[in-house]
């Protein structure tokens, strides 16, 4: 804890929700408060058996009122995780156990509680599943809410927040138990210590538009509540108490910001078409039904790549059945989308295996997931992709398979969903029997195989993300190797283009979804190399179909050549950013 | 009484969600309600107690079951258990 304010006191995270955030902070601690433990006398008993009792009714009355006013659907999704925790404070043989202490021991409600909690903790530590053994967090977490209003009297700190006007939450991290809490009306935006790109408060920033930056380590011990504060979610920048000066500075960046989104927002809806008539599909890569939203506004034709995963990864049960088609049924219904293409699941993880012998994979980026761990746990293969299936029957669905690598897997594939179709067919449930299937171009090996495989499958998405990684044999979360990470690199361009090629041989589409397709200075070479669609976080739209609107299909193929012949990224990189710069000065002033 | 030996279907085991489910449905008759693995034995309408239980995936289970609803209360415990929870 710091004595004096600090003044312009800048911090670096990761920006991972755009914009740009001024107002007063609201820390979230997570720290337990102090534990008064006294001995009581006779005539005193009754009186700390009506305070835990007190306390057990408001934490359940607190908690239920929480659930009622969640706002968001997504987040609603962990309105469970409320049940449970009210049951147990309201668990007979919880609360007659550490009513029995006070009595037995005379002690006080709130050491009496403690006790008895550290007796079902350490029960729960010697529980060998490691999934039941993590539930002792949900009993820690409801010790936590009532040791606060015993102590503090009041219930939470995070109720407190928007009582005087909207704040920027601080917190080291931020749960989905955290958020669900929130009145997200009053929140303006995020800073937590720990977390990325895919954390579940860049996900929760991003789903209701407020900047959010993450990995700011030691903000929760610098900021104080009512600090002023400013956030930039794009640089990933936060300044505490900053001085007039640097506020009107951003401020007007603010507007700026607000003018630029506004013009972007104006391209937004214009036809993604070069100047020479060359058309390219724009669409987007979103994760959760409430982008719907954005992807409409930022003008994307159609969903070239929704990912799975938040469905698995948002609760702690796997999805039933109904969980997948209500999901998918809502994509398809969302109406003025062209095409939406699920991908299905592509991680992997022990919550997956059903064989209880898990094994510890030493290499897990190239395990047992994707498709891999479909193929073997078919039951969880088969129910997303049957919830596909009954889905497609109300709108324009695409089936995108994950990290295929070679013909085998496409043809078992093929095969699963055909059985799939039949078992369908035999409930005489209804589905699109034409359902267009694709894979994601991601290993090399299916690049190579690309001639082969263009012949068995209806699309192909490249994913540039996993492919350069895989190509260069690189982990771009590696700080010390992620300079190597270079989409301009020429084996890259080189399976991209082979690729593309062999698709267009046998008359397939080829996407590309991943970050390359959404940066603006690599737009001209897709272009070049004739690409059919290209697929981007939402808020990239607007900038890429400028580029498209701006620039002639001749113009980047001759583009393209040039690049090909660079026998370095870095020196494609420097002959593109030059070209670039003088097509579009203003876009590019920031990259010289 | 009733009793009876029961599988745990559920992938992940009886964890938070269905030991809600169990402890609810439980909790609607007046019998007394025992679940016992290997030897420990827990009351059957509390959740605290279920989850240090600790029923994973494959595990089995003693039900029993004591009073004037005992029928009704075994068979459609058992019957939750044996569905998955509605998980599967």
């Amino acid at each position: 804890m710091r004595d004096e304010p600090l003044r312009d006191k800048r911090l670096k995270g990761i920006g991972v929700s755009s914009g740009i955030a001024y107002g007063r902070a609201r820390l979230i601690e997570r720290g337990r408060p102090d534990i008064p433990k006294r001995h009581i006398r006779p005539e005193q008993i009754d009186k700390e058996i009506a305070r835990i009792r007190h306390a057990l009714k408001t934490a359940a009355e607190e908690l239920n009122r929480i659930k009622e006013s969640i706002p968001d659907d997504e987040v609603k999704r962990h309105a469970f995780i409320i049940d449970s925790h009210v049951m147990i404070i309201q668990d007979q043989v919880f609360v007659n156990d550490v009513i029995e202490l006070i009595r037995k021991e005379r002690i006080n409600a709130e050491w009496a509680l403690e006790t008895i909690v550290s007796r079902y903790l350490a029960i729960f530590e010697k529980i060998e599943d490691p999934y039941l053994r993590e539930r002792g967090q949900d009993v820690r977490y409801i010790y936590e809410r009532l040791i606060r209003v015993l102590v503090k009297g009041r219930v939470s700190d995070l109720e407190d927040i928007g009582k005087r006007g909207k704040s920027i939450i601080i917190a080291h991290d931020l749960s989905p138990a955290d958020t669900i809490q929130l009145n997200l009306n009053r929140v303006s935006g995020f800073v937590t210590e720990v977390g990325g790109r895919t954390s579940h408060t860049a996900i929760v920033a991003r789903a209701i538009e407020i900047p959010a930056v993450v990995g700011a380590g030691g903000i929760a011990s610098l900021v104080r509540n009512n600090d002023m504060l400013i956030i930039d979610g794009d640089e990933g920048n936060v300044i505490i108490n900053p001085s007039e000066d640097l506020l009107r500075d951003y401020i007007a960046r603010h507007k700026r910001y607000k003018i630029q989104q506004r013009e972007f927002l104006k391209v937004a809806r214009l036809k993604s078409e070069t100047t020479d008539g060359f058309k390219v599909k724009v669409g987007a890569n979103i994760e959760l039904i409430s982008e719907l939203d954005i992807v409409k506004r930022y003008g994307a034709e159609g969903i070239g790549l929704y990912r799975t995963e938040y469905l698995y990864l948002s609760r702690n049960t796997l999805p039933t059945d109904i969980d997948h088609f209500e999901t998918y049924k809502r994509l398809a219904q969302a109406g003025s989308l062209e095409y939406i293409t699920i991908r299905t699941l592509d991680i992997g993880g022990d919550k997956f295996i059903s064989d209880r012998a898990v094994y510890k994979e030493p290499n897990p980026a190239m395990g047992l997931r994707a498709i891999r761990l479909c193929m073997k746990e078919m039951d969880l293969f088969k129910s997303q992709v049957i919830g596909i299936l009954r889905a497609s029957a109300f709108g324009p669905l695409k089936l995108l398979i994950p990290m295929v690598s070679g013909l085998d897997e496409i043809r078992r594939v093929k095969e699963v969903v055909a059985e799939c179709m039949e078992e369908l067919e035999r409930q005489g449930i209804d589905f699109d029997r034409e359902i267009r299937l694709g894979i994601m171009i991601e290993v090399p090996s299916a690049c190579m195989m690309s001639d082969v495989i263009a012949a068995e499958v209806d699309f192909f998405s490249i994913g540039t993300n996993d492919l350069i990684q895989y190509t260069l044999a690189i982990d771009r979360g590696n700080e010390y190797v992620n300079y190597l990470y270079e989409p301009l690199h020429p084996a890259v361009l080189r399976l991209i283009k082979q690729t593309i090629e062999n698709a267009h041989a046998h008359k397939i589409e080829v996407a590309l979804c991943g970050e390359m397709a959404g940066e603006a200075m690599y737009v001209p070479i897709l272009l070049g190399m004739e690409l059919d669609e290209l697929s981007m976080n939402p808020y990239s739209i607007p900038k890429v179909k400028k580029i498209i609107r701006g620039i002639s299909q001749e113009y980047c193929k001759g583009l393209l050549d040039e690049v090909l012949k660079k026998k370095t990224a870095k020196e494609g990189e420097e002959f593109l950013r030059g070209e670039m710069a003088s097509m579009f000065p203003e876009d590019f002033i920031r990259y010289v | 009484m009733v009793e009876g030996v029961l599988k745990i279907k559920n992938k992940l085991g009886l964890h938070a969600r269905p030991a809600a489910l169990f402890v609810k449905k439980a909790g609607e008759f007046d019998s007394e309600i025992w679940m016992e693995k290997d030897g420990v034995v827990v009351n059957g309408k509390s959740i605290m107690g279920l989850l240090i239980l600790a029923l994973p995936f494959g595990s089995e289970v003693v039900l029993r079951v004591e009073g004037k609803d005992e029928e009704r209360a075994f068979e459609e415990l058992s019957r939750l258990i044996e569905e998955g929870f509605y998980e599967l």
